[in-house]
């Protein structure tokens, strides 16, 4: 055989051998995490996790239905603020903003906020909302998360919309169709499971944030609806929990991380079911 | 007898069409100039294009055939930093016209483009849809509509049983009479042809041909080619435009039997371009 092709498949084994090897020991953690996950979290899954409220200290009995109720209104109220907001944001920059230099601008900003600490946000929303509304409140929460969601949604909007071909606007113009409804029709259409897939891993993303609630919406023991007090949250309750001495409160600190875990994980699927429609197209 | 003649035409690259007499300016440009920005890329065109008659541009790449037809539309209106200056008329309508309404216009001047650009909709809603835009109209008026702009676009056989397939799932040919059936749908008075058949193979490049030939009875046709015999085969007039300026303009016979510039002749006969 030719010494240099020789040479080249077995630079070749190695090199794909090192890639095999790199990406077992990422998955191995991953795997490991949610084995653990599964193995702790499970034992504690039953309906009283549903029905039943956190529990006061020392008891051995309560579930975590005020913070799941807590995490879907303020995760709903976050995605239902912010995703618009991102959507508008996304559109601008993608279709009218496009020779803008204040495009390049806002792009620059938003990718700053997309990678900012979450921490941060929580401490933005403290002194903007918090501080003069004299108190923690689900509103806060709200905001905090949606000033999260925003930035994902504009990304992934603006990203969508310029995959769309430039010949389906033109064909869409020529048609006497104006800017407006070129967008809203044509374009938001073709770019529909993109622009889905993108609100919902925004949604996937904020489901399990702790840290900019931490000090918005802070946590409650009890059952409560009311948007201006303080409202229980699955994460900064499993937080809570985790750090607690009470071997059942440690259990269902367990399974809420294992339930935020499994809506994350059928968001992340369902987006990408939306996405692979979207190139089986 | 006629079909003979045609095939002999196509075999010979020459054409034989008989010479239509002069039919009435639909579409006038008189001193044209374009501008992308610095450059000069349109250099006092003149022409008319005939009331349903079919003119064909055709030039090397950059000549500016495709942006002498998106003039006709004001398409170039999409993109800052392009102006047109001069007169272009359709009919009584200055097309260059600032304060002209340019959906109203683009609802006369029709376009069909390169790509096949079927919108992400069914097969019928990529018509319904154009329609709607102007006229309010029953389900089953609608349902009528659709139906003869399919059979327009010579494409209602293939579809009449899937019209709320995808438009997406046609095959390239069929998207691209789709793309002329919604053209036609919106009742225009001039269709623009920005290099139709260039995606497209044979068979449809020659039933798209043979429908444009069609649409000349109803409507006033600009066709941009890269393809000289498509020039000769589909056309009435023909433009030769070469570095941005119209070189010559005739009948189609003559630009492709004994043209009167040396550029022409060397663009036909494969000289350059």
């Amino acid at each position: 055989m030719n010494p240099i092709y020789s040479r080249r498949r077995r630079k070749d084994f190695v090199i794909r051998g090192l890639c095999m090897a790199a990406a077992a020991f990422g998955v191995t953690w991953l795997a490991l995490i949610l084995i653990t996950l599964l193995y702790n979290g499970i034992a504690g899954l039953n309906l009283e996790i549903f029905v039943a409220d956190t529990p006061p200290p020392g008891s051995t009995e309560g579930g975590l239905r005020n913070a799941i109720v807590g995490s879907i209104i303020m995760t709903v109220l976050g995605v239902g603020i912010g995703a618009p907001l991102g959507l508008f944001a996304g559109t601008y920059l993608a279709e009218y903003g496009r020779n803008d230099k204040l495009t390049s601008v806002i792009r620059f900003i938003n990718d700053i906020l997309l990678s900012a600490p979450s921490i941060i946000i929580g401490l933005f929303i403290y002194g903007a909302v918090v501080v003069p509304m004299r108190g923690f409140s689900a509103i806060a929460g709200s905001l905090a998360l949606a000033v999260i969601v925003i930035p994902v949604v504009l990304r992934t909007t603006e990203d969508m919309l310029l995959l769309v071909p430039n010949a389906l606007r033109e064909a869409a113009s020529a048609l006497g169709l104006p800017r407006s409804l070129v967008i809203k029709r044509i374009a938001y259409r073709a770019a529909r499971s993109g622009l889905i897939t993108g609100v919902l891993l925004a949604t996937a993303r904020v489901a399990g944030e702790t840290a900019p609630l931490l000090f918005t919406a802070l946590s409650n023991q009890f059952f409560s609806l009311g948007l201006n007090k303080t409202m229980a949250n699955l994460p900064v309750t499993i937080n809570n929990f985790v750090q607690s001495p009470y071997a059942y409160w440690k259990q269902l600190a367990w399974s809420g991380a294992l339930l935020i875990t499994i809506t994350v994980l059928a968001l992340n699927i369902g987006a990408r079911i939306l996405g692979a429609e979207r190139t089986a197209k | 007898m006629s079909e003979l003649s045609v095939s002999m035409s196509a075999a010979g690259g020459l054409p034989q069409a008989p010479v239509l007499p002069e039919a009435p300016a639909k579409v006038t440009v008189r001193n044209l100039n374009f501008y992308y920005g610095e450059h000069h890329a349109l250099k006092n065109i003149n022409l008319t294009l005939g009331a349903n008659r079919v003119t064909a541009f055709i030039g090397p790449s950059g000549c500016g055939k495709s942006t002498l037809l998106r003039i006709f539309n004001r398409m170039y209106d999409l993109y800052p930093g392009q102006r047109a200056t001069g007169q272009l008329m359709l009919d009584q309508t200055n097309i260059l016209d600032g304060k002209l309404d340019l959906n109203l216009l683009r609802a006369r001047v029709g376009m069909v483009f390169q790509k096949p650009t079927p919108f992400p909709m069914t097969i019928y809603e990529n018509i319904a849809f154009g329609i709607r835009l102007y006229e309010k109209i029953s389900k089953s008026e609608m349902d009528d509509r659709v139906e003869k702009a399919l059979r327009g676009g010579a494409l209602w056989n293939e579809v009449k049983d899937k019209l709320n397939a995808s438009g997406l799932s046609l095959s390239g040919g069929q998207q691209q009479r789709l793309c002329i059936a919604r053209t036609v749908a919106v009742r225009p008075e001039v269709i623009l042809f920005d290099e139709p058949c260039s995606a497209l193979d044979p068979i449809s490049t020659a039933k798209v041909e043979e429908l444009i030939q069609e649409l000349s009875e109803n409507y006033t046709i600009a066709i941009v080619t890269h393809n000289m015999q498509q020039a000769a085969r589909v056309s009435d007039k023909t433009a030769f435009m070469y570095l941005g300026e119209l070189i010559e303009f005739d009948d189609t016979s003559k630009i492709f039997t004994s043209p009167s510039d040396r550029r022409t002749q060397d663009y036909i006969t494969g000289r350059f371009g």
